[in-house]
């Protein structure tokens, strides 16, 4: 606000005149206090920045040792099949894909019931009902992913293993780890996706149900499209909150790479992993060390990536109606 | 709007329309129908998730005796109502002279109560163990079945309804038997953890959020701090454990371990301390914080702020005297939000290096830590059926602590709003 600059250097010197002090100085009055005060607000801020900085320098600098390292090779980091660091084998495709497997195994039970519940709000739900229904699907999102991944482990594989007999789901698996996962994403899908259809303009509507549509068709016909960019926005940003999960998938779906499409066998997520090796004696340096921030730097860049797709996709697409 | 539901009239029997019309309705309806029932899973799942918490911190155990009380009498007096001379003697018969001389050193013997002797008998010389465990649900609705099982299955046991979390879970230390180990350390490290986190990104954050709302104009720098701000609330919390773990572990281990003020204990000088976990989660709540806290100053009305500068206030005094006092109930409840999302983390913790193994209490911010999530990650990693119950006793502790710090955030708005009207 520069405007109100002229008017605080103004007011002490007209006193002055009042007073028919002869020094008045028409140049601003120095506050070295203020200038202090301003720069210490632009560090907090500059912090953030720093934090950024610091997050790509160490996962960048570590990689580069990782892989400017003899054992490792680019090209088989990449297309790999085993990731063991005991035997110098670092590929990280079982690890990609089963931190895929549980983040879709998420989505399958995120995306339906998100949207629907979202559908529900914005459209059905009387202001009575939904002041009761937000808040309880809040609580869902406020709890802490530890106990989460106790729930899947002691509540959702033993109900697997019960449904599906204890020789098709092994104790540890993905399935279990990804639909608790799911559960814990459904109140991020619902509350974003349910602004985007609050944000809707009532005309439209109204355009609709004149023209004799049920509420059904109004809703799925003409809101759902005019909010489906912040919807696909809300499912890209659970997605990228879904790879990044960790006490779920660290607690519940194995330890130790597995490269499998089974989502019954156990197998170990980027996230698991890291956790799993940073849990014990690491020593600075080593090669286990190393990998584990380059895991991290394809984690840090596939969210990342996520996420600001999620944003441009809001900023090109959004429908504005004024 | 409920008026277009309805058929309406004057198109009721014309051929083409009207079955399509019934169809149309029906579907609407079904749909009605899911679109409610997919609402009610999530409340569903939250109410299996509290069962299953309560269900596995409460139920029946089955005791053995290590020694049977009734081999240490000889008179035919039962083992209460011994007195104090004959229980010491109990205990010197049965534990080593240097477990003795402890007990001896901690507290003399002839200072100590019947009681307290007594139950020192029974902790070391009696000393049960648990050997079943049972759920609630099976504890009330199987009792009997239970019961026939021990007496065939575990013939000296003793049947015994155990709550896992008790006062007592509170105030015990870690132990590795998980009859005997409680979340005090857990406990402790998570407050001590919490006040650094609060005297590192409260300042901070309110700092960025006034700077970005009342100081930054629209130059480039600022939009970046802007877009980075909210960049970094995206990021995975694993990979502030990284940035925390090569950053305050390793690179500022002089000052994380506390070797700069000359506090080094021997087993923390590596840098993995309170302070690092702390101040790695100051910065993973910073973004969330920022956010919440602009969000307040902004709701704060401009004439607010001309009426300021009208009097002749600087930017400074116009910020700390007028838009803070207004915003801080937002910025507060923003503040213990961010704050319960920091207690509830562990992944970032678990990578800095949480120790797996801490028996004494945090002495300050420059102690090994473990906090309750840690603690509940560990205890649910144990294949034993025990560690499985003490987990989930954990787990109420730690929902119950989130459950204060949000009442306090909704407590402190209410508050300090009407104090502002």
């Amino acid at each position: 606000m520069p405007n109100h600059a002229i008017e605080i250097t103004s007011g002490p010197r007209l006193l002055d005149a009042t007073q028919g002090v002869a020094r008045t100085s028409l140049g601003r009055r120095r506050r070295p206090a203020e200038g202090l005060i301003q720069g210490f607000l632009f560090v907090c801020g500059a912090i953030s920045i720093l934090t950024t900085v610091g997050i790509v320098f160490v996962l960048g600098k570590e990689s580069l040792l990782f892989f400017a390292s003899p054992e490792v090779d680019l090209a088989r980091f990449f297309t790999g099949t085993t990731w063991q660091p005991a035997i110098g084998q670092f590929g990280i495709l079982p690890l990609i894909n089963a931190t895929l497997m549980t983040s879709m195994m998420a989505m399958v039970v995120a995306i339906p019931l998100g949207l629907c519940v979202a559908v529900y709000l914005s459209e059905y739900a009387s202001p009575r009902a939904r002041g009761i229904l937000k808040p309880i699907l809040e609580v869902l999102a406020g709890v802490p992913t530890v106990v989460y991944g106790y729930f899947a482990l002691s509540a959702m594989t033993p109900l697997l293993r019960s449904i599906l007999g204890p020789n098709t789901v092994d104790i540890y698996n993905t399935a279990s780890a990804g639909i608790v996962m799911g559960i814990l994403i459904l109140p991020l899908v619902s509350s974003m996706s349910e602004d985007a259809l609050s944000a809707v303009p009532r005309s439209l509507r109204e355009a609709a149900y004149g023209l004799g549509a049920t509420k059904l068709e109004t809703a799925l016909k003409v809101v759902l499209p005019a909010a489906l960019s912040g919807i696909a926005a809300a499912l890209i940003v659970a997605i990228s909150r879904a790879v990044g999960e960790t006490m779920i998938v660290a607690i519940a779906a194995g330890a130790g790479p597995n490269l499998t499409l089974n989502p019954f066998k156990a197998a170990e997520t980027m996230t698991g992993h890291i956790v799993r090796i940073s849990g014990g004696d690491l020593s600075y340096d080593s090669i286990d060390y190393n990998s584990i921030f380059a895991i991290g730097l394809m984690l840090f860049l596939i969210t990342l990536g996520l996420n600001v797709l999620s944003r441009q996709i809001v900023r090109r697409f959004r429908e504005v109606y004024d | 709007m409920r008026l277009v539901n309805r058929q309406p009239q004057g198109f009721a029997d014309s051929g083409d329309y009207a079955p399509k019309l019934a169809e149309r309705q029906r579907s609407a309806r079904r749909w009605q129908g899911i679109f409610l029932v997919a609402t009610m899973v999530g409340i569903v799942f939250l109410v299996a998730l509290l069962y299953t918490i309560i269900n596995q911190a409460f139920g029946y155990v089955a005791q053995e005796n290590t020694v049977d009380p009734a081999t240490l009498v000889s008179a035919g007096v039962p083992l209460e109502e011994l007195p104090k001379e004959q229980l010491i003697q109990i205990l010197r018969d049965h534990v080593s002279a240097g477990v003795m001389r402890r007990f001896e050193s901690e507290q003399p013997f002839e200072l100590r109560s019947r009681e307290d002797v007594y139950s020192l008998v029974v902790e070391r010389v009696v000393a049960p163990r648990i050997v079943a465990t049972w759920n609630l649900d099976a504890s009330l609705l199987r009792r009997a079945a239970i019961q026939h099982n021990v007496a065939i299955e575990y013939p000296d046991a003793r049947l015994v309804f155990r709550a896992w979390l008790m006062p007592d879970f509170l105030m015990r230390s870690q132990s590795s038997t998980p009859a005997d180990a409680g979340v005090r350390t857990a406990l402790l490290g998570s407050l001590w953890m919490l006040a650094v986190i609060i005297l590192v990104a409260f300042p901070v954050g309110v700092g960025a959020a006034i700077y970005l709302e009342e100081y930054a104009g629209k130059s480039l720098v600022n939009s970046i701090i802007q877009t980075n701000i909210s960049n970094l609330a995206g990021v995975p919390s694993i990979i502030y454990g990284m940035l925390g773990l090569a950053v305050f572990v390793r690179a500022l281990e002089p000052l994380t371990s506390g070797a700069l003020f000359g506090l080094v204990d021997p087993a923390t000088a590596n840098g993995r301390t309170i302070l690092s976990a702390g101040l790695t989660l100051a910065l993973l709540v910073l973004p969330l914080l920022i956010i919440n806290a602009q969000e307040a100053i902004r709701a704060v009305p401009a004439s607010l702020r001309q009426a300021s500068y009208g009097l002749g206030a600087t930017k400074w005094q116009t910020v700390w005297y007028h838009v803070l006092p207004s915003a801080l109930p937002g910025i507060l409840t923003g503040t213990i939000l961010a704050m319960s999302r920091a207690v509830g983390e562990t992944a970032p913790l678990v990578v800095v290096g949480a120790s797996t193994f801490v028996a004494l209490d945090p002495q300050g911010p420059f102690s090994k830590f473990t906090t309750l999530p840690i603690q509940i990650y560990q205890w649910t990693s144990r294949p034993q059926d025990q560690f499985r119950h003490i987990a989930a006793a954990a787990i109420i502790v730690l929902l119950a602590l989130l459950l204060a710090l949000n009442a306090s955030a909704i407590w402190l708005r209410n508050r300090y709003s009407r104090r502002l009207d």
